[in-house]
């Protein structure tokens, strides 16, 4: 983290993040307050995580930071530089869907998909720790993510038909 | 919803986190894991102008048991969660920490933010009330230990100085041999919400599964958590698993609570779920009860 002694006490003074973002070096220049959400979305236009409640309630905003899922809205940018971060744009390999995300659509576990990047990222990692969930398993490691419109049954039935599609892959 | 402006400086060293709280004076906060002050600084309910980064200072986020067990400040909650050294000299920690928030934050969250941020409905300064524990702080004075019974003064208000940082916390051995029963209980509107009440339960038995020990501890219920003491003083001869002098505790408990009322519970309502979770939370504590053997 560049910081010169100028610097070091003016509160606007901007200094260089380095992050990997899905996989992919980026730099920015950013005051110390910027949040590692807007970061994501105003810096490097990666606009795939949502901002929903911008104080840790809602889940919309979770990405992956050094492999362990995180609210990027009650991150600091500048708390992360050096790390690796994974966004909901890093999912699919290419023009197919990622497992998680095929089960999501055919289960219905989205509407207006304002949370479901939050949710995706938060499953992947739900099926990494625990490969064969139960549905209490699912709904309670689920429970710091908000949806609005689909009332849970859908997203739920997703996790259970990803769960078997990744075991079987 | 962002931050005001602040300057980022980030401690290489507890010795040098203690000098900058000291520069910088008034208007400086330790940034722990961000998952409380982050928010606050979001609604612009905190606007400090200078954070002191910990989240990265080396020695600081060790767990180790030597004798007793200890978990450094900034060990993750998560990470405090999983481990079996923890499980292992401390079940009621792992216990109560299935109850913070969520895998998301528990991954940044710290142990020692959230006994330092002292919120009266978290769940973590129960437990360690109930476990006897200390509090290791760094200050310009050099170090001091605080007992979990003078650490928390009021709302969001700990006994740590404004130049200190929470380095540690201990919490005391017991014997291989000796019997024992934890349990963590709450009542929430939501799985991983704060606690309306919480209740921490540690109990030392003797050979023949009589309570030797009993420590109850209460959270939601004041501005700071409380110990059941009058419960405990009853339980201390009766059988571990007793249907009657569980009960008989859970009364005791909430004798004499004043419990705030707000949007979440009224008064009446936490005094009522008091009363259940301590009789609960002793019977599930017993070894007889599934789960309970330690
Ligand atoms: C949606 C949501 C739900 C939550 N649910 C719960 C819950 O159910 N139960 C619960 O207990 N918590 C809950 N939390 C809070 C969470 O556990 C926080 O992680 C914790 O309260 C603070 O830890 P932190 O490391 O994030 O500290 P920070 O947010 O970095 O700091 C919090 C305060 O403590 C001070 N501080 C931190 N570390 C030190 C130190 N080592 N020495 C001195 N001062 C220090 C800071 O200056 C600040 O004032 C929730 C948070 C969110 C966003
Ligand atoms: S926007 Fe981050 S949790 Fe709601
Ligand atoms: S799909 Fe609309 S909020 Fe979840």
């Amino acid at each position: 983290m560049a910081i010169d002694a100028s610097s070091r006490h003016d509160p606007t003074a901007r200094r260089v993040v380095s992050v990997v973002v899905n996989g992919e070096p980026h730099s920015a220049l950013v005051e110390s307050r910027l949040l590692l959400s807007d970061f994501l979305r105003h810096e490097l236009g990666l606009t795939g995580t949502h901002v929903g409640c911008e104080h840790g309630v809602c889940g919309a905003c979770t990405v992956s930071i050094d492999g362990q899922i995180a609210r990027s809205c009650t991150t600091l940018a500048v708390q992360v530089d050096g790390a690796e971060i994974r966004t909901v744009e890093g999912m699919a390999p290419g023009e197919e869907l990622h497992p998680i995300q095929q089960a999501f659509r055919r289960q219905h576990g989205l509407q207006c998909g304002f949370c479901t990047p939050g949710f995706l990222i938060t499953v992947e990692a739900l099926l990494r720790e625990i490969p064969d969930p139960s549905e209490e398993q699912i709904r309670e490691y689920l429970s710091g993510n908000v949806c609005r419109c689909t009332g849970y049954v859908g997203i739920v039935a997703a996790v259970r038909e990803a769960a078997d599609l990744m075991r079987e892959a | 919803m962002k931050p005001a402006p602040f300057v980022h400086l980030s401690a290489g060293s507890i010795d040098e986190a203690v000098a900058l709280l000291l520069e910088h004076g008034d208007d400086v906060k330790i940034l722990a894991g961000g998952q409380s002050l982050v928010p606050l600084m979001n609604m612009r309910l905190a606007q400090p102008a200078v954070l002191v980064d910990i989240g990265r200072t080396p020695g600081l986020d060790a767990i180790a048991v030597d004798g007793a067990l200890r978990i450094g400040a900034t060990a993750r909650q998560s990470a405090v969660l999983r481990s079996p050294a923890v499980a292992a000299a401390a079940p009621l920690l792992t216990d109560a920490l299935q109850w913070v928030s969520h895998p998301a934050i528990r991954n940044r969250g710290t142990f020692g933010g959230s006994v330092a941020h002292a919120d009266a409905a978290a769940e973590l300064p129960s437990a360690l009330l109930a476990l006897d524990a200390e509090m290791v702080a760094r200050g310009p004075q050099g170090e001091r230990t605080i007992p979990a019974g003078d650490f928390f003064v009021t709302y969001f208000t700990s006994a740590l100085e404004e130049d200190e940082v929470l380095t540690e916390v201990r919490v005391p051995p017991r014997s291989p041999a000796e019997r024992t029963g934890a349990k963590f209980l709450e009542i929430a509107r939501r799985h991983g919400d704060f606690a309306l009440v919480g209740v921490a339960v540690s109990l030392s038995l003797d050979a023949e599964d009589a309570i030797a020990g009993a420590r109850v501890a209460l959270c939601g219920v004041a501005d700071v958590p409380l110990r059941a003491r009058a419960a405990e003083a009853a339980l201390v001869g009766t059988r571990a698993g007793d249907v009657a002098a569980a009960t008989e505790a859970g009364r005791l408990a909430a004798e004499g609570l004043e419990p705030p009322s707000d949007v979440h519970a009224s008064a009446r309502y936490r005094v009522d779920a008091a009363t259940t979770l301590v009789r609960r939370a002793l019977l599930a504590a017993s070894p007889t009860a599934p789960g309970g053997e330690r």
